[in-house]
Protein backbone atom coordinates (compact mmCIF):
# COMPACT_ATOMS: atom_id res chain seq x y z
CA UNK A 1 0.00 0.00 0.00
CA UNK A 2 1.35 3.41 -1.00
CA UNK A 3 1.91 6.10 1.63
CA UNK A 4 -0.94 8.33 0.46
CA UNK A 5 -3.36 5.38 0.63
CA UNK A 6 -2.29 4.64 4.21
CA UNK A 7 -3.29 8.19 5.15
CA UNK A 8 -6.46 7.95 3.10
CA UNK A 9 -7.43 4.74 4.87
CA UNK A 10 -7.01 6.40 8.26
CA UNK A 11 -9.07 9.41 7.12
CA UNK A 12 -11.77 7.14 5.69
CA UNK A 13 -11.97 5.21 8.96
CA UNK A 14 -12.26 8.37 11.09
CA UNK A 15 -14.78 10.19 8.87
CA UNK A 16 -16.66 6.92 8.28
CA UNK A 17 -17.00 6.46 12.04
CA UNK A 18 -18.21 10.06 12.45
CA UNK A 19 -20.72 9.58 9.62
CA UNK A 20 -22.01 6.35 11.17
CA UNK A 21 -22.34 8.00 14.60
CA UNK A 22 -24.27 10.95 13.14
CA UNK A 23 -26.40 8.66 10.97
CA UNK A 24 -27.45 6.46 13.90
CA UNK A 25 -28.36 9.45 16.10
CA UNK A 26 -30.31 11.30 13.41
CA UNK A 27 -32.05 8.08 12.28
CA UNK A 28 -33.14 7.31 15.85
CA UNK A 29 -34.44 10.88 16.25
CA UNK A 30 -36.36 10.85 12.95
CA UNK A 31 -37.99 7.49 13.67
CA UNK A 32 -38.68 7.80 17.42
CA UNK A 33 -42.42 7.45 18.06
CA UNK A 34 -43.97 9.52 20.82
CA UNK A 35 -46.71 7.55 22.61
CA UNK A 36 -49.76 9.75 23.12
CA UNK A 37 -52.38 8.32 25.45
CA UNK A 38 -55.95 9.14 24.55
CA UNK A 39 -57.58 10.10 27.83
CA UNK A 40 -61.21 9.68 28.95
CA UNK A 41 -62.44 12.58 26.80
CA UNK A 42 -61.07 11.37 23.47
CA UNK A 43 -63.88 10.07 21.27
CA UNK A 44 -62.08 9.63 17.95
CA UNK A 45 -58.64 10.02 16.41
CA UNK A 46 -58.24 10.84 12.73
CA UNK A 47 -55.49 12.05 10.42
CA UNK A 48 -55.04 15.54 9.02
CA UNK A 49 -54.90 13.95 5.56
CA UNK A 50 -58.63 13.21 5.92
CA UNK A 51 -59.04 16.90 5.04
CA UNK A 52 -56.48 17.00 2.21
CA UNK A 53 -55.87 13.80 0.27
CA UNK A 54 -52.48 14.95 -1.06
CA UNK A 55 -51.09 14.80 2.51
CA UNK A 56 -51.80 11.08 2.88
CA UNK A 57 -48.75 8.85 3.14
CA UNK A 58 -46.36 11.77 3.70
CA UNK A 59 -44.33 12.53 6.82
CA UNK A 60 -46.36 15.74 7.11
CA UNK A 61 -49.55 13.84 7.94
CA UNK A 62 -50.39 13.94 11.64
CA UNK A 63 -52.91 12.76 14.21
CA UNK A 64 -56.02 14.79 15.09
CA UNK A 65 -57.68 14.05 18.44
CA UNK A 66 -61.40 14.76 18.89
CA UNK A 67 -62.87 15.20 22.37
CA UNK A 68 -66.64 15.38 21.88
CA UNK A 69 -69.06 16.22 24.65
CA UNK A 70 -72.39 14.50 25.25
CA UNK A 71 -74.19 17.78 24.61
CA UNK A 72 -73.78 19.70 21.34
CA UNK A 73 -72.04 23.05 21.52
CA UNK A 74 -69.23 25.04 19.99
CA UNK A 75 -65.92 23.72 18.69
CA UNK A 76 -62.33 24.70 19.41
CA UNK A 77 -59.16 23.59 17.62
CA UNK A 78 -55.90 23.62 19.62
CA UNK A 79 -52.75 23.36 17.50
CA UNK A 80 -49.33 22.63 18.99
CA UNK A 81 -45.88 22.23 17.46
CA UNK A 82 -46.51 24.60 14.58
CA UNK A 83 -42.89 25.29 15.49
CA UNK A 84 -41.47 22.04 16.86
CA UNK A 85 -38.75 23.83 18.84
CA UNK A 86 -41.37 25.48 21.05
CA UNK A 87 -41.96 22.52 23.35
CA UNK A 88 -44.48 24.06 25.74
CA UNK A 89 -47.14 23.81 23.06
CA UNK A 90 -47.06 20.02 22.75
CA UNK A 91 -46.70 19.64 26.52
CA UNK A 92 -49.91 21.65 27.02
CA UNK A 93 -51.69 19.82 24.18
CA UNK A 94 -50.90 16.44 25.76
CA UNK A 95 -52.35 17.61 29.07
CA UNK A 96 -55.62 18.28 27.21
CA UNK A 97 -55.56 14.96 25.30
CA UNK A 98 -54.68 12.82 28.33
CA UNK A 99 -56.95 14.50 30.90
CA UNK A 100 -59.71 16.69 29.50
CA UNK A 101 -63.32 15.64 29.77
CA UNK A 102 -65.66 17.62 27.54
CA UNK A 103 -69.18 18.06 28.87
CA UNK A 104 -70.47 20.23 26.04
CA UNK A 105 -69.16 21.02 22.56
CA UNK A 106 -66.00 19.64 20.96
CA UNK A 107 -62.30 20.12 21.54
CA UNK A 108 -60.02 19.15 18.64
CA UNK A 109 -56.30 18.87 19.34
CA UNK A 110 -53.45 18.52 16.85
CA UNK A 111 -50.40 17.92 19.08
CA UNK A 112 -47.80 17.89 16.28
CA UNK A 113 -49.09 20.26 13.65
CA UNK A 114 -45.80 20.44 11.73
CA UNK A 115 -45.09 16.74 12.09
CA UNK A 116 -42.16 16.82 9.67
CA UNK A 117 -40.47 19.58 11.72
CA UNK A 118 -40.66 17.41 14.83
CA UNK A 119 -38.50 14.82 13.06
CA UNK A 120 -35.53 17.06 12.27
CA UNK A 121 -33.35 19.40 14.30
CA UNK A 122 -32.05 22.91 13.87
CA UNK A 123 -28.70 22.75 12.06
CA UNK A 124 -25.75 24.55 13.56
CA UNK A 125 -27.08 25.45 17.00
CA UNK A 126 -26.19 22.27 18.90
CA UNK A 127 -29.77 21.56 19.96
CA UNK A 128 -30.38 18.34 21.94
CA UNK A 129 -32.20 15.65 19.94
CA UNK A 130 -34.50 14.62 22.78
CA UNK A 131 -35.70 15.89 26.15
CA UNK A 132 -37.49 14.17 29.01
CA UNK A 133 -40.21 15.33 31.38
CA UNK A 134 -40.03 13.70 34.83
CA UNK A 135 -43.21 11.97 35.99
CA UNK A 136 -44.26 9.86 38.98
CA UNK A 137 -43.73 6.68 36.90
CA UNK A 138 -40.39 7.59 35.26
CA UNK A 139 -39.92 10.11 32.49
CA UNK A 140 -41.65 10.85 29.21
CA UNK A 141 -39.30 11.25 26.26
CA UNK A 142 -39.99 13.74 23.47
CA UNK A 143 -38.26 14.62 20.20
CA UNK A 144 -37.00 18.21 20.04
CA UNK A 145 -37.74 19.41 16.53
CA UNK A 146 -37.00 22.38 14.33
CA UNK A 147 -38.91 25.57 13.45
CA UNK A 148 -39.48 24.44 9.88
CA UNK A 149 -40.21 21.15 8.17
CA UNK A 150 -37.42 18.74 7.32
CA UNK A 151 -35.79 19.27 3.91
CA UNK A 152 -36.28 15.53 3.46
CA UNK A 153 -39.97 16.30 2.95
CA UNK A 154 -39.79 19.64 1.15
CA UNK A 155 -36.69 20.55 -0.80
CA UNK A 156 -35.16 22.70 -2.25
CA UNK A 157 -36.04 26.01 -0.59
CA UNK A 158 -36.88 28.76 -3.08
CA UNK A 159 -34.73 31.92 -3.24
CA UNK A 160 -37.75 33.82 -1.96
CA UNK A 161 -40.99 32.30 -0.69
CA UNK A 162 -43.93 33.81 -2.58
CA UNK A 163 -46.95 33.54 -0.30
CA UNK A 164 -50.16 32.14 -1.72
CA UNK A 165 -52.58 33.80 -2.50
CA UNK A 166 -51.26 37.29 -1.63
CA UNK A 167 -47.92 36.92 -3.45
CA UNK A 168 -46.15 38.70 -0.59
CA UNK A 169 -42.41 37.97 -0.67
CA UNK A 170 -41.25 36.17 2.48
CA UNK A 171 -37.96 34.64 3.59
CA UNK A 172 -36.93 31.48 1.73
CA UNK A 173 -36.97 29.61 5.07
CA UNK A 174 -40.67 30.34 5.49
CA UNK A 175 -41.59 27.94 2.70
CA UNK A 176 -41.14 25.23 5.37
CA UNK A 177 -42.70 27.26 8.21
CA UNK A 178 -46.34 26.34 8.87
CA UNK A 179 -46.92 29.72 10.44
CA UNK A 180 -46.27 31.44 7.09
CA UNK A 181 -48.04 29.10 4.69
CA UNK A 182 -51.67 29.77 5.71
CA UNK A 183 -54.24 29.49 4.16
CA UNK A 184 -52.44 27.02 1.89
CA UNK A 185 -53.61 25.15 -1.21
CA UNK A 186 -54.15 21.45 -1.94
CA UNK A 187 -51.58 21.28 -4.74
CA UNK A 188 -48.92 23.60 -3.31
CA UNK A 189 -45.67 22.75 -1.52
CA UNK A 190 -46.14 20.23 1.29
CA UNK A 191 -46.39 22.78 4.11
CA UNK A 192 -49.09 24.69 2.20
CA UNK A 193 -50.99 21.39 2.03
CA UNK A 194 -50.70 21.05 5.83
CA UNK A 195 -52.24 24.47 6.44
CA UNK A 196 -54.82 23.89 3.69
CA UNK A 197 -55.89 20.67 5.45
CA UNK A 198 -56.28 22.60 8.71
CA UNK A 199 -58.34 25.27 6.92
CA UNK A 200 -60.57 22.51 5.51
CA UNK A 201 -60.93 21.04 9.01
CA UNK A 202 -61.98 24.45 10.36
CA UNK A 203 -64.51 24.95 7.54
CA UNK A 204 -66.03 21.47 7.40
CA UNK A 205 -66.23 21.00 11.18
CA UNK A 206 -67.49 24.59 11.60
CA UNK A 207 -64.94 25.33 14.29
CA UNK A 208 -65.57 28.47 16.35
CA UNK A 209 -62.12 29.03 17.88
CA UNK A 210 -58.59 28.16 16.68
CA UNK A 211 -55.76 28.42 19.20
CA UNK A 212 -52.22 28.11 17.85
CA UNK A 213 -49.80 27.58 20.75
CA UNK A 214 -46.19 28.88 20.57
CA UNK A 215 -43.21 30.10 22.57
CA UNK A 216 -41.13 33.21 21.91
CA UNK A 217 -37.79 34.70 22.87
CA UNK A 218 -37.64 36.96 25.92
CA UNK A 219 -35.83 39.55 23.74
CA UNK A 220 -38.65 39.54 21.17
CA UNK A 221 -41.45 42.08 21.77
CA UNK A 222 -44.22 39.66 20.73
CA UNK A 223 -43.80 37.40 23.74
CA UNK A 224 -45.92 36.49 26.74
CA UNK A 225 -49.04 37.47 24.86
CA UNK A 226 -52.14 36.53 22.90
CA UNK A 227 -51.94 37.61 19.25
CA UNK A 228 -55.40 38.27 17.85
CA UNK A 229 -56.94 39.88 14.77
CA UNK A 230 -59.72 42.46 15.02
CA UNK A 231 -62.51 39.85 15.14
CA UNK A 232 -60.91 37.97 18.08
CA UNK A 233 -59.69 41.04 19.96
CA UNK A 234 -62.56 41.32 22.42
CA UNK A 235 -62.28 37.70 23.58
CA UNK A 236 -58.48 37.93 23.77
CA UNK A 237 -58.67 41.07 25.89
CA UNK A 238 -61.20 39.52 28.25
CA UNK A 239 -59.07 36.39 28.60
CA UNK A 240 -55.94 38.46 29.23
CA UNK A 241 -57.60 40.60 31.90
CA UNK A 242 -59.17 37.57 33.57
CA UNK A 243 -56.00 35.52 33.91
CA UNK A 244 -54.20 38.56 35.29
CA UNK A 245 -56.94 39.26 37.85
CA UNK A 246 -57.73 35.68 38.81
CA UNK A 247 -54.44 33.84 38.35
CA UNK A 248 -51.86 36.59 38.73
CA UNK A 249 -49.83 36.34 35.54
CA UNK A 250 -49.38 38.80 32.69
CA UNK A 251 -50.38 37.83 29.15
CA UNK A 252 -51.00 40.98 27.15
CA UNK A 253 -52.75 41.23 23.79
CA UNK A 254 -50.97 42.00 20.53
CA UNK A 255 -52.88 42.94 17.37
CA UNK A 256 -52.38 40.67 14.37
CA UNK A 257 -50.79 42.82 11.64
CA UNK A 258 -52.98 43.10 8.53
CA UNK A 259 -50.06 43.46 6.13
CA UNK A 260 -48.03 40.43 7.26
CA UNK A 261 -49.39 37.42 5.44
CA UNK A 262 -49.28 33.68 6.01
CA UNK A 263 -49.71 33.71 9.80
CA UNK A 264 -52.39 31.58 11.44
CA UNK A 265 -53.83 34.49 13.45
CA UNK A 266 -54.27 36.47 10.24
CA UNK A 267 -55.29 34.00 7.54
CA UNK A 268 -57.63 31.77 9.60
CA UNK A 269 -59.67 34.85 10.44
CA UNK A 270 -59.65 36.17 6.88
CA UNK A 271 -60.42 32.85 5.15
CA UNK A 272 -62.95 31.26 7.52
CA UNK A 273 -65.60 32.05 10.11
CA UNK A 274 -63.29 30.84 12.91
CA UNK A 275 -61.87 33.22 15.51
CA UNK A 276 -58.09 32.70 15.63
CA UNK A 277 -55.69 33.26 18.54
CA UNK A 278 -51.95 32.68 18.82
CA UNK A 279 -50.47 32.17 22.29
CA UNK A 280 -46.88 33.04 23.11
CA UNK A 281 -45.17 32.09 26.38
CA UNK A 282 -41.64 33.34 27.11
CA UNK A 283 -39.18 30.69 25.95
CA UNK A 284 -35.55 31.62 26.84
CA UNK A 285 -34.12 28.61 24.99
CA UNK A 286 -34.80 30.41 21.69
CA UNK A 287 -32.96 33.61 22.66
CA UNK A 288 -29.70 34.10 20.81
CA UNK A 289 -27.37 35.42 23.55
CA UNK A 290 -27.57 32.42 25.86
CA UNK A 291 -25.09 29.79 26.99
CA UNK A 292 -25.14 26.31 25.44
CA UNK A 293 -28.54 25.03 24.28
CA UNK A 294 -28.86 22.37 26.95
CA UNK A 295 -31.84 20.38 28.18
CA UNK A 296 -31.51 22.26 31.47
CA UNK A 297 -31.95 25.60 29.68
CA UNK A 298 -34.87 24.12 27.73
CA UNK A 299 -36.72 23.08 30.89
CA UNK A 300 -35.72 25.73 33.45
CA UNK A 301 -35.20 28.77 31.24
CA UNK A 302 -32.31 29.80 33.51
CA UNK A 303 -29.42 31.57 31.81
CA UNK A 304 -26.79 33.92 33.23
CA UNK A 305 -26.50 35.97 30.01
CA UNK A 306 -30.23 36.62 29.96
CA UNK A 307 -30.10 37.52 33.66
CA UNK A 308 -27.44 40.12 32.88
CA UNK A 309 -29.55 41.47 30.01
CA UNK A 310 -32.62 41.60 32.29
CA UNK A 311 -30.66 43.81 34.72
CA UNK A 312 -29.95 46.13 31.77
CA UNK A 313 -33.70 46.11 30.95
CA UNK A 314 -33.16 44.53 27.54
CA UNK A 315 -35.84 41.85 27.90
CA UNK A 316 -39.57 42.17 27.24
CA UNK A 317 -40.59 40.00 30.21
CA UNK A 318 -39.67 39.95 33.91
CA UNK A 319 -36.65 37.68 34.42
CA UNK A 320 -34.76 36.71 37.56
CA UNK A 321 -32.72 33.80 38.99
CA UNK A 322 -35.73 31.50 38.75
CA UNK A 323 -35.71 31.72 34.92
CA UNK A 324 -38.91 30.70 33.10
CA UNK A 325 -39.50 27.05 34.07
CA UNK A 326 -41.52 24.75 31.84
CA UNK A 327 -44.29 24.44 34.45
CA UNK A 328 -44.99 28.19 34.36
CA UNK A 329 -44.96 28.30 30.56
CA UNK A 330 -47.24 25.28 30.13
CA UNK A 331 -49.45 26.48 32.99
CA UNK A 332 -49.96 29.80 31.21
CA UNK A 333 -50.88 28.06 27.96
CA UNK A 334 -53.46 25.83 29.68
CA UNK A 335 -55.02 28.70 31.62
CA UNK A 336 -55.17 31.11 28.66
CA UNK A 337 -56.64 28.41 26.40
CA UNK A 338 -59.29 27.56 28.99
CA UNK A 339 -60.04 31.23 29.55
CA UNK A 340 -60.51 32.00 25.84
CA UNK A 341 -62.93 29.06 25.65
CA UNK A 342 -64.67 30.26 28.82
CA UNK A 343 -65.07 33.83 27.54
CA UNK A 344 -66.41 32.58 24.20
CA UNK A 345 -68.88 30.29 25.98
CA UNK A 346 -70.18 33.14 28.14
CA UNK A 347 -70.93 35.26 25.08
CA UNK A 348 -72.29 32.38 22.94
CA UNK A 349 -74.41 30.23 25.22
CA UNK A 350 -75.79 28.13 22.36
CA UNK A 351 -72.26 27.34 21.17
CA UNK A 352 -70.74 26.94 24.64
CA UNK A 353 -67.80 24.56 25.20
CA UNK A 354 -67.56 23.11 28.69
CA UNK A 355 -64.38 21.28 29.72
CA UNK A 356 -63.35 19.76 33.03
CA UNK A 357 -60.25 18.05 34.41
CA UNK A 358 -57.69 20.33 32.75
CA UNK A 359 -55.36 21.90 35.32
CA UNK A 360 -54.76 25.63 35.42
CA UNK A 361 -51.61 27.66 35.97
CA UNK A 362 -51.27 27.35 39.76
CA UNK A 363 -51.87 23.58 39.76
CA UNK A 364 -49.31 22.93 37.04
CA UNK A 365 -46.71 25.14 38.76
CA UNK A 366 -47.33 23.25 42.00
CA UNK A 367 -47.45 19.70 40.61
CA UNK A 368 -45.16 19.95 37.60
CA UNK A 369 -46.05 19.14 33.99
CA UNK A 370 -45.21 15.42 34.25
CA UNK A 371 -47.86 14.95 36.94
CA UNK A 372 -50.53 15.03 34.20
CA UNK A 373 -49.03 12.39 31.89
CA UNK A 374 -50.02 8.74 32.19
CA UNK A 375 -47.78 5.71 32.06
CA UNK A 376 -48.01 4.08 28.60
CA UNK A 377 -47.19 0.71 30.22
CA UNK A 378 -50.37 0.92 32.33
CA UNK A 379 -52.61 2.34 29.59
CA UNK A 380 -54.84 0.10 27.42
CA UNK A 381 -53.07 -0.57 24.13
CA UNK A 382 -55.96 0.72 22.05
CA UNK A 383 -55.66 4.12 23.74
CA UNK A 384 -52.02 4.64 22.75
CA UNK A 385 -51.30 6.51 19.52
CA UNK A 386 -47.75 6.74 18.20
CA UNK A 387 -47.08 10.07 16.56
CA UNK B 1 -41.93 12.90 -4.08
CA UNK B 2 -41.93 15.85 -6.47
CA UNK B 3 -39.79 15.86 -9.61
CA UNK B 4 -37.65 18.72 -8.34
CA UNK B 5 -36.84 16.79 -5.13
CA UNK B 6 -35.75 13.78 -7.20
CA UNK B 7 -33.59 16.12 -9.30
CA UNK B 8 -31.97 17.67 -6.21
CA UNK B 9 -31.25 14.24 -4.73
CA UNK B 10 -29.67 13.21 -8.02
CA UNK B 11 -27.53 16.36 -7.75
CA UNK B 12 -26.48 15.27 -4.25
CA UNK B 13 -25.41 11.87 -5.56
CA UNK B 14 -23.45 13.58 -8.36
CA UNK B 15 -21.73 16.00 -5.93
CA UNK B 16 -20.88 13.16 -3.54
CA UNK B 17 -19.38 11.25 -6.47
CA UNK B 18 -17.27 14.28 -7.43
CA UNK B 19 -15.99 14.66 -3.87
CA UNK B 20 -15.11 10.98 -3.63
CA UNK B 21 -13.39 11.07 -7.01
CA UNK B 22 -11.32 14.11 -5.95
CA UNK B 23 -10.41 12.36 -2.70
CA UNK B 24 -9.18 9.29 -4.62
CA UNK B 25 -7.20 11.41 -7.08
CA UNK B 26 -5.52 13.60 -4.46
CA UNK B 27 -1.96 12.35 -3.89
CA UNK B 28 -0.10 15.13 -2.05
CA UNK B 29 -2.26 17.49 0.00
CA UNK B 30 -3.42 15.71 3.18
CA UNK B 31 -5.53 18.67 4.26
CA UNK B 32 -7.51 18.53 1.01
CA UNK B 33 -7.99 14.77 1.41
CA UNK B 34 -9.59 15.33 4.82
CA UNK B 35 -11.67 18.28 3.62
CA UNK B 36 -13.14 16.28 0.74
CA UNK B 37 -14.35 13.65 3.21
CA UNK B 38 -15.70 16.13 5.74
CA UNK B 39 -17.68 17.94 3.02
CA UNK B 40 -18.93 14.57 1.82
CA UNK B 41 -20.47 13.71 5.23
CA UNK B 42 -23.74 15.73 4.97
CA UNK B 43 -24.23 14.57 1.37
CA UNK B 44 -24.08 10.94 2.54
CA UNK B 45 -26.72 11.66 5.21
CA UNK B 46 -28.95 13.33 2.62
CA UNK B 47 -28.55 10.52 0.09
CA UNK B 48 -29.41 7.93 2.76
CA UNK B 49 -32.54 9.96 3.62
CA UNK B 50 -31.45 10.43 7.21
CA UNK B 51 -30.87 14.17 7.49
Amino acid sequence: MSRDWKIKTIYLAVVGALTALAAVQFYQHRHYQLPIIAGPGVTKVTNLSDYCESLRGTMADTKVFFLEGKEPGGKVLVMANTHATEIDAILAALIFIENAVVEKGTVIVIPQFNHSASRTTKPGDGYPLFFEIPTAWGSKKFRLGDRGASPLEQWPDPDVYVHYPDRQLLSFLDARNTNRTWPGRPDGPLMERVTYAAMQLLRTEQVDLAIDVHGAETMFPVTNCIVAPEKSMRLATMASLTVKAMEGFENHVEPSPQGFRGLSHREIGDFSETLPFLLEAPFPFLDQPTGPKTIDLLLTGKDSFLLSLARQKKLFVPYDETGWPVSRRVGQHCSVTLEIINQFSRKNVGRAIVISNVPRYAEIVENGVGHYYHDPRQAPKESIYQN
Amino acid sequence: MSLIMIFYHALSVFTAGLLLWNFIREKEDREKMLLYLLVLLPFILRILWIR
